[in-house]
Order: C-alpha cells, then structure tokens, then sequence
C-alpha cells in the first residue's frame, strides 16, 4: 500500500500544478502592467471602468431576474410532481435535462428565428422585451441545476404532510408554497440561485447573439483589445465563482440532513 | 402512501357530490405544473423545432434534403473563411487545406473529444488518489471543493488565464525558456491552436470528473475487495476483475457528457482563437451574427447537425448510466 500511497501523491501533485499554475501565472500577469515592478493598476483601471460598473451590473440584474423566474416556475412545478403528479416526474426530469443537451447557441438561434420582430411574439422589437427574452434565457440554461437543486430539497421534507396540516389549518395554495414549502427549501433554492448566479454572470453566447450590454460580450471586448487588464478580470470573474461555490458549501451545512421520510 | 391517497379519494367520493368534486379538481390538478411546461414548450421546445424544421425546409417552406447536403458542401465555407496560417485538417502550418462545414463538425469532435478523454482519465486518476490512495481527508474535501468551483470557471476568462499561462509571453511559457532554455512556439506549439483548445477546456473537464465519478468510486464496497484478497486474488487482479468492470459504465458515460459539455461550449474558444480555429459553434456564431453561409437555412441545418450529435451523445449517456446505477446503489 504504501507504493500506493506514493502515487496517489503524486497524481494530487500533478493535478495541483496543472491547476494552480495558471492561477498563479493569471496573478502574475494581471500585476505586470507598470514596468519593471509589480502592481494593482491593471485591477484599478478595471474596476474604475465606467463600463465594466455598466455591464457587471447589467448582469447582475439579470441574474436577479433569472433567478426570480427560475424559483417561479421550478418550485410550484417540482412541489406539485412530488405531492399530485408523480407520475409526470420522468417527462419533467426529460425537459430539465434538454438544455444540457442543446447547447446554448442553438436556443438563441432558435429565439432569433422565432420571437424576431415580424413574429406574432416580437421579443427582439424593443430593448426592455429583449431584456426579458435574455432573462428566459438564461432561466433555460440554469433549469438543470435549479430542478436538481429544488428537488433534492423537498426529497428531505414531508411533503404531503407539511401540506395537508397547513390546509387542516386553512390556508390556502399560495400560503402554503410561499409560507409553509418555500422556507423549507429555500437553502436549496438559495444553492440553486448561487449556481445560476455564477452560470449566469459571466455568459457570452446569449448575451452576445441578443447584442446586450452584458459582461460577457465585455469581456470578449477587453480580451481582444487590451494585453493586462484580461488577466486582472479573469481573477475577478475566478473569485465570483468561488465566492458563489463557498456560499453553497456554507448553505449546505445549515440544510436538513436527514430524509423525514423518503419517497 | 398510495394506498392512503386512495383511500382520501374514495371518502371524498361518499362524502361530495362527484361532479362537484371533479369540476373544482381538474384545473387545479395542473395548475401547479403548468408554468413550467408552458415555459418549456415556448422557449425550449418550440424553437429547437423551429430550427429542426427549418433545416428541411427550403425558402417557400417546402420539404427538402438540400441544406444538409450543403452541410457536406465543401465551398460554402469557404466564402467566409479564407485559408488561414494554421490549417484544418492536420494542425501543421503550411498544409493549407479548404475549410468547410465538415471541416468545421470535425474539429469541434476532436476537440471535445480529446478534451473529454484526457479530462476523463486525469480526472479519475484524481479521484481514485483521493478517495483510495490514503491521502488526508483535508485533500479530499479540499479537492472537491476546488473541482465544484473549476467546473464552473468556463467561458472567457479561462481564456484568458490560458493566455497568461501560455501564450506567447505567458508565465509557464515565459520561465520554460529562461529556466529549460525550451521555447515552446518554436517546438509548433501554439495556444490558438487544436491543442491549445483542448489543453484549456481540460481545466473545466478534469474537475467535472472528479465531481462526478467521486461518488462512484465511493461506491465500491469495501467488502468486495476483502472478498477478493479472501479468494487470493492480487491487487491487480482485483483492479481488473471488480473496479473496472463495476466503475467502467460510469466512466464511459462520463465522458460522454463531458464530450457533450465542450461541444456545444463557444466562448472560451471565441475568447481564445478568435476565428483562427474554427469549430463548428463559432461558425454558427458567425452565420446567426452575418449569414455569412448566405443561406438561412443552412444555419438550421447547421443547428439541426449539433443537436443531432449531443442529444446522440446523450442517449448512450443515458443508457451506460442505467447500466452503472445497478451496481452503484
């Protein structure tokens, strides 16, 4: 075993170095913009950026948003198959699934064509509808993890039993999800939201195809225009994603472990 | 639990009229769902196939084969990409071949193919050193913390930590030739490159992976190798006559949807090589931005074509995965 050991160290070893050297060379080089000594203007010409402020926030908004739709359409859907329609899970877990296997440009491919503005639903006439069209958008992409995140929720509460006590109780569908189920869950939809919210802010594909104002087309922007600031956004965007993935690892401590009854 | 749900039903039945129970039942028996498959239908089903339609469809909206024979058209790209210094078909420079659609198709698989490969056994060799190589349980959760986190640093700015990394006056470039002496552009490497590509999308390969196949390996019970080393079998004859065997339909499926996750994938690509290396989602990305095809409906065919190879990709996913959760329970 203890050969064993050796080479377990040394797979960790080389994984490690394949993933922190381009940390560290990202560091390096967002700090190599005044000559010959080592400094943060990359990072200050950045953040004083009028429109990255512009654009982070726009994505930011738009995070919100899809994280708002997302709930809305995850939540009821997934409560009602667990209490009244199980037997629609499989066709529902199918369509959660789809966006993982239709990538990202052919949907808004398809939405271009469709939802143009000669369409009987023009989506693309004016900014705030195309706004809202990118907000879908994005709410399809993060269907997976928020269907995934929101079920394995409710798999650890009584379901059936929070819902007849609160109808003994009197009270009615939207008390009981928005009252009695959401705050059941909403450590799961929270980890559901911080997966959107790092999925999301970054995303060019959409953004771009739509032509909005997002980060992502920024971005792009700014890597095909400037040498140092790159590598300064790129530790930015690094760090946005593992505050996000921390938020969800420090949520998952506070949701309930074990199973009232599984079903 | 249906027994009780039946038993609900039937007092109902003896204590309302029928009638009146069902006529308040019915709309609300979906009320729950149907915002989600009103949303599904709309904005995921619908225009996938509007776009499936459209690739057999010609401008009057008639049925034809046309636009997926112009898939393997070989002059249709060429309108819009001229040949450029690094070449298609084999990545040497000077052997400068005419880009086309299939070109294109072909490159985007061996890419994500090889990505998903290399990500695949790194990523289980990670797994298996952390789960079984006696390494300190910090390593482990420390690892598939980072792996949560690295799967989802995609898109752009893995682009540009790549070129700091190893562009021309990336750092890893950069000390190779002072430190090693060894300069990697003049040994044909080149980050804008199919290799560069791969290379790069490996980073969010290897810790899907690990995240994935980590619960896997979990999964083999320890007795199984007590009752192998019982029987007086080696441990190699254990690795290939029990692991192997029981981890074999999760790794193949794995690498399936890893596959499938770089397909599709366009911004780091974009990011990285511009339009130097053109896969097949930047020349959807070019023709949904341009018609630079000059024909709409070869775009659907082209949309119609990756649908086709991830959701292809998918069913034997599905289907290896059924395989493996009989042993995996």
């Amino acid at each position: 075993m203890k050969s064993g050991r050796f080479w377990a160290w040394v797979v960790f070893a080389l994984g490690a170095a394949y993933f922190f050297i381009p940390l560290i060379a990202t560091v390096e080089f967002s700090m190599r913009m005044r000559r010959g000594a080592y400094s943060f203007d990359a990072y200050q010409i950045v953040l004083g950026d009028a429109r990255f402020q512009a654009t982070f926030m726009y994505s930011v908004v738009a995070a919100l948003f899809t994280i708002i739709l997302g709930v809305l359409i995850v939540v009821p859907a997934a409560y009602w198959i667990r209490l009244r329609l199980p037997q629609l899970r499989p066709i529902v877990e199918f369509i959660t699934l789809l966006p993982l296997v239709i990538p990202a440009i052919v949907i808004v491919f398809g939405y271009i064509r469709m939802y143009g503005s000669n369409s009987p639903l023009p989506f693309l006439a004016n900014d705030t509808a195309t706004n809202a069209l990118l907000v879908i958008g994005y709410a399809t992409l993060s269907l997976p993890y928020m269907y995934r995140a929101v079920d394995t929720g409710l798999r650890t509460i009584d379901v059936r039993t929070l819902t007849e006590a609160a109808q003994i109780l009197g009270a009615g569908w939207s008390t009981i999800i928005t009252r009695v189920i959401l705050p059941n869950v909403l450590i799961a939809v929270l980890s559901g939201a911080f997966l959107t919210f790092a999925i999301v802010i970054g995303e060019f594909t959409m953004a771009s195809l739509l032509n909005r104002p997002a980060f992502g087309p920024y971005l792009q922007n700014i890597g095909a225009n400037r040498a140092y600031e790159p590598a300064a956004l790129a530790i930015i965007a690094f760090a946005i994603t593992w505050g996000c993935m921390s938020l969800i690892q420090i949520l998952s401590r506070f949701a309930p472990k074990s199973a009232n009854r599984p079903n | 639990m249906t027994d009780l749900s039946l038993s609900n039903q039937a007092i109902a039945g003896k204590t309302a009229p029928p009638a009146d129970a069902r006529s308040r039942r019915l709309p609300t028996q979906w009320f729950g769902v149907a915002p989600f498959f009103i949303f599904a239908v709309m904005f995921l089903i619908l225009p996938t196939l509007y776009l499936m339609l459209g690739a057999f469809q010609n401008d009057a909206s008639e049925f034809t084969l046309a636009n997926i024979v112009g898939i393997f058209d070989p002059p249709n790209l060429s309108i819009y990409l001229q040949c450029q210094g690094a070449s298609w078909l084999s990545w040497t420079p000077g052997n400068c071949q005419l880009p086309t659609i299939l070109a294109a198709y072909w490159i985007s698989i061996k890419v994500s193919l090889a990505s998903a490969l290399i990500g695949a056994f790194s990523g289980l060799a990670i797994a298996i050193a952390i789960v079984r190589g006696g390494l300190p349980e910090w390593i482990r959760s420390a690892t598939l913390t980072f792996s949560g986190v690295a799967s989802n640093f995609a898109g752009v700015p893995l682009a540009f930590a790549f070129l700091a990394t190893l562009g021309r006056l990336g750092l890893a470039t950069v000390i190779l030739n002072t430190v090693l002496g060894f300069n990697l552009y003049a040994h044909g490497f080149n980050i804008l490159s199919f290799w560069g590509l791969t290379l790069t999308y490996v980073y969010f390969q290897i810790p899907l992976m690990v995240v994935i196949i980590t619960p896997a390996i979990d999964g083999l019970k320890k007795e199984w190798g007590e009752a192998a080393a019982t029987l007086g079998a080696t441990t190699a004859q254990y690795w290939r006559m029990v692991v192997i065997p029981v981890i074999w339909p999760s790794f193949l499926g794995t690498v399936i949807l890893l596959f499938a996750n770089a397909f599709g994938a366009i911004a780091t690509a974009y990011a990285l090589t511009g339009s130097s290396l053109n896969i097949i989602p930047i020349v959807l990305y070019a023709q949904i931005r341009g018609d630079v095809l000059h024909n709409a409906h070869l775009g659907y065919a082209i949309a119609f074509g990756m649908i086709l190879i991830t959701g292809l990709a998918n069913v034997f996913y599905i289907w290896f995965r059924t395989r493996s959760e009989r042993w995996l329970k």
